[in-house]
């Protein structure tokens, strides 16, 4: 075991622990992935992490969550309880469950799982393994090392994270779960790889949810790499509930091939530092991508939210919708970024952003960025910011609601835009009873797996007499 | 109306910029390249009191330790800072006492420019427009100034206010953009050679227009204005800046200084028609623009409005800007700014609320042809104690032909809860169905898209000043010519 003990990890540091152990972490390395990783660590020698000094990292300050000090560990801990940690299931939800610990897939003994369509989900360490020429295939070819210091460090200490393989024109039967859970008795520093791969015209849903079981510090850098074949359907939901400790840099990158559909849901609820890069690209024509935000943020918490959108292909739609209520001194940034190419004629982006601050001491930063190289265009975006509607106030404390409960009644129906474009039905109700709770402040990081917070059994209710309206 | 928009369609078809001309007049110049001997040779030249030596030299100094910034969506061919004459002025003969000593090659200068020196013509009318106009590093003239001095009013040249007003110069200059602002703050407040300066007492309405005019004429130098506008408590004025330069191949340097401060329930209106010359259609020659324009709203229920119409120039880099210091105070910006050929534009504004119950506008339109990028790059920033403040801001884009670039980079940051900010923007091209419509009643393709483009852009032309607004109408279509098909 190679566990490092709670030292500040600098850039040095992981330069140093790569070299020394470069012959372990590419034991089961294709020459081409043994190439990309080489080449990954070259890309995080020139960046190294990033800084405030960089435009996509100049409002979220790393510094003081990576001079915390973590442990960095190269294999897994032994397993705690698995039972005891995974009981986040969504009731009434049948899904497919893979669970994660500290990044590193949990239940060894079935490192992947093939079901009778072919759909292949489990390890991907386990995957390099068995399955070489498909990880080859789509490993490394979405994620972008060279202006990204995280995710080249990220690529370069690939070990371990989930794969999914679904097949041509195969429909997952049901939805899959990925659940992150972070649990460890010291700072942690985790680093997580999944490749998901949905072929032609195949059809994926995956709820990947990030949960912190304790209140220990904990730095997680995740890519996720995504490819969706032609006419290929992802609908991707992501939940963060994370301490307040914990440091969560989530980099997804989708590939899109033509024709294919990405309904991607951001719903963060808690953590204490998030930063999601989603990056886009459109690698087909008619593609079609929504990516939907929702962050609810008190205490010092700070969320970061950059969405690359690449229109590289003619007749592509993208929709990026995302919202925010910022309480006490939480921050939140919104950087949208779409990218009509030359040839990208007939596209269409919409890029939205609206806030709401509770108090004075919250702030927004709001950067809907538009960068367009053809005419034949239609591209919109709009960004506002600002408090509860007075109006709306008053016609509701004007038929006897409690100022406490019309302002709930706003804020969960600004907050509503976003969860019912949710179009799992058990999920919608779990997360609008979660953002209700969360809302009402009893959205807790508990003992027990967050999820299990609010339960169907006994919904959250607003105390209204909806009569009166 | 009919009359005038059959003239538009008629400007449509002339095309090319029409202000390339050079006159020939007898010019002085500064030894060429930067040091601090050109500083004390300008200096020197003008006979500055000591303070603004020292400013000028401090200035440079810091200058000296900048680089030039690349954060914008530009691509600057590098600039040999050695290669440029910082200095050049039309000989005076002698101190000019008439209009008529004026050397009647730069009247007629003006006069081609559209722009008429000659205040007997002027005074006829019910109310004229006051002209400063500078040509290369100096002002030859200000006019008016007799009949402005009656209220109280100053409106002269910088060197002279300098000369007769050193106090009112030494409080308010460098008070909006100090010369630390940036890297061509910092090398206009070292090598500024004039510009216009306007003062404005406590509750005096400026009678009439103020305006300046630039004119770049020799070759191979650089521009540095600098202006400094002051309205007192109550005071109300309205400000033009009009410039142009002849076509040349290769690239002139313009970095000039914009401060104006509005006191208690003072109001300044500040207009531009930027038409300096764009290069040739294969992207040679041209002006570099880069100017820093800021205006404080000191006191309360001040007002600072900026309208700009934005043709000219190879590269375009400038964000007038409004501090909102005063409760209540309004900042507007409103802008057009269109790109053709090989031009490049970052422009936008930045609105800095600090007081309580402030309000700004922003419109911004954008218009690329050719094989042109233009950006809107904006910030709109309430901070903490700018409590009940209100933005609106709207930037859309419009793009002619499949080669041009459109980007829109809108910064905002809330700080409090009581403020609202609303953003949009939308970007396309001339809707097929307008094209259409027009065609299909005898309108030319490319007169269309003038009378288009004009109905897209009056929501900024009709701020402008009457005097303004047809020349600015004229201009956008011809700024557009040939970039259809």
């Amino acid at each position: 075991m190679q566990s490092e003990t709670k030292e500040i990890l600098t850039a040095q540091r992981f330069i140093d622990l790569f070299e020394q152990n470069r012959s372990f972490l590419e034991m089961n390395d294709t020459v081409k992935l043994a190439k990309i990783r080489e080449d990954a660590m070259a890309s995080f020698v020139r960046l190294g992490f990033p800084d405030t000094g960089m435009e996509t990292w100049r409002l979220t300050n790393l510094e003081e969550s990576l001079g915390r000090g973590y442990d960095y560990n190269l294999r897994p801990l032994p397993e705690v309880d698995a039972q005891k940690v995974f009981r986040c299931n969504i009731p009434h939800l049948d899904t497919a469950v893979i669970g994660q610990l500290n990044g590193w897939y949990v239940s060894k003994d079935v490192p992947l799982m093939e079901l009778g369509n072919g759909i292949i989900m489990g390890s991907l360490e386990e995957a390099r393994k068995k399955y070489p020429l498909i990880v080859e295939k789509y490993f490394g070819t979405m994620a972008d090392d060279a202006d990204e210091g995280l995710t080249a460090l990220n690529t370069s200490f690939a070990q371990d994270g989930v794969f999914i393989y679904v097949p041509d024109n195969v429909k997952s039967p049901k939805p899959v779960q990925l659940i992150n859970v972070i649990h460890h008795d010291a700072n942690l520093f985790l680093q997580s790889r999944n490749l998901i791969v949905v072929g032609n015209n195949a059809k994926l849903s995956l709820v990947h949810c990030d949960d912190s079981y304790n209140h220990q510090a904990s730095f997680s850098n995740i890519v996720t790499e995504v490819h969706v074949g032609d006419h290929g359907v992802l609908d991707h939901y992501k939940l963060q509930n994370l301490n307040n400790n914990s440091t969560l840099i989530s980099s997804v990158f989708f590939r899109l091939g033509a024709a294919a559909t990405l309904d991607s849901h951001y719903i963060s609820l808690n953590g204490g530092l998030l930063r999601n890069n989603i990056r886009v690209l459109f690698n087909g024509l008619h593609g079609t991508a929504s990516i939907f935000g929702l962050y609810l943020m008190d205490r010092k918490q700070h969320v970061d939210n950059h969405v690359y959108i690449d229109h590289a292909f003619p007749d592509c739609t993208s929709n990026e919708t995302f919202k925010g209520i910022l309480d006490e001194y939480a921050h939140a940034i919104f950087n949208g970024h779409v990218l009509v190419r030359r040839d990208a004629t007939k596209t269409d982006a919409r890029q939205s952003n609206k806030n709401i601050l509770l108090t004075d001491t919250a702030r927004v930063n709001s950067k809907p960025f538009l960068e367009i190289y053809n005419d034949d265009v239609k591209c919109s975006h709009g960004s506002t910011t600002g408090q509860l509607d007075q109006e709306s106030m008053f016609y509701m404390r004007q038929r006897g609601i409690g100022e406490e409960t019309a302002r709930m009644l706003l804020m969960f129906a600004f907050a509503d835009e976003i969860v019912t474009k949710i179009a799992i039905p058990q999920l919608r109700q779990r997360i609008e009873d979660m953002v209700k709770k969360r809302l009402q402040g009893e959205l807790q990081i508990c003992e027990q797996c967050v999820l299990h917070c609010s339960t169907p059994e006994h919904p959250v209710e607003f105390q209204i007499d909806l009569t009166k309206i | 109306m009919e009359s005038e928009a059959n003239k538009i369609l008629d400007e449509v078809t002339q095309g090319d910029y029409k202000y390339g001309f050079v006159t020939d007049i007898d010019t002085e110049f500064a030894p060429i390249g930067l040091s601090e001997d050109t500083i004390r040779y300008i200096s020197g030249k003008k006979n500055e009191p000591q303070f603004m030596l020292d400013f000028r030299l401090k200035a440079y100094k810091h200058w000296l330790t900048l680089s030039q910034p690349h954060w914008a969506h530009l691509n600057i061919s590098p600039i040999n800072f050695q290669d440029i004459i910082f200095y050049a002025a039309p000989k005076k003969k002698k101190e000019l006492s008439s209009l008529d000593e004026v050397d009647p090659e730069l009247l007629a200068t003006f006069n081609k420019l559209g722009i008429s020196l000659d205040e007997q013509k002027k005074l006829a009318g019910v109310s004229g427009v006051a002209v400063d106009a500078v040509i290369d590093s100096v002002s030859v003239k200000t006019t008016f100034s007799e009949t402005l001095s009656k209220h109280g009013i100053i409106f002269c040249s910088f060197s002279e206010a300098v000369q007769n007003h050193p106090d009112l110069v030494k409080q308010y200059m460098g008070s909006v953009v100090p010369y630390t602002d940036n890297y061509f703050a910092a090398l206009n407040s070292a090598v500024f050679s004039d510009g216009s300066f306007c003062f404005i007492p406590k509750g005096v309405r400026c009678p009439m227009e103020l305006s300046t005019y630039f004119r770049i004429n020799a070759a191979n130098t650089g521009q540095f204005e600098r202006t400094l506008i002051v309205a007192e408590e109550g005071a109300y004025v309205s400000y033009m800046e009009g410039c142009t330069a002849p076509q040349r191949d290769e690239n002139q340097l313009h970095a000039a200084i914009v401060e104006i401060v509005a006191m208690k329930d003072a109001s300044v209106k500040y207009s531009t028609v930027q038409n300096w010359y764009p290069g040739d259609k294969n992207g040679r020659g041209g002006i570099y623009n880069f100017v820093t324009k800021r205006g404080i709203c000191k006191g309360s229920h001040s007002k600072i409005s900026w309208t700009q119409v934005e043709t000219g120039s190879a590269i375009t880099w400038k964000y007038p800007s409004c501090i909102l210091l005063g409760d209540h105070s309004v900042g507007e910006f409103y802008s057009v700014a269109v790109t053709n050929n090989h031009q490049q534009a970052d422009t936008g504004t930045k609105m800095m609320h600090l007081g309580k119950n402030t309000r700004s506008t922003i419109i911004s339109k954008g218009i690329s042809a050719g094989k042109s990028n233009n950006s809107y790059r904006g910030l709109v920033r309430i901070s903490k104690n700018a409590v009940n403040s209100r933005n609106y801001s709207q930037c859309d884009s419009l793009l002619l032909g499949a080669k041009c670039g459109a980007h829109t980079y809108p910064y905002i940051q809330v700080d409090n809860k009581s403020s609202i900010v609303e953003h949009e923007a939308t970007t396309s091209k001339i809707s097929e169905d307008q094209l259409f419509y027009c065609q299909q009643r005898g309108i030319s393709n490319e007169s269309a898209i003038g009378l288009i483009v004009n109905g897209y852009a009056k929501e900024v032309l009709k701020q402008l000043p009457m005097e303004f607004a047809v020349e600015a109408q004229k201009l956008l279509s011809i700024s557009l010519e040939g970039s259809v098909g």
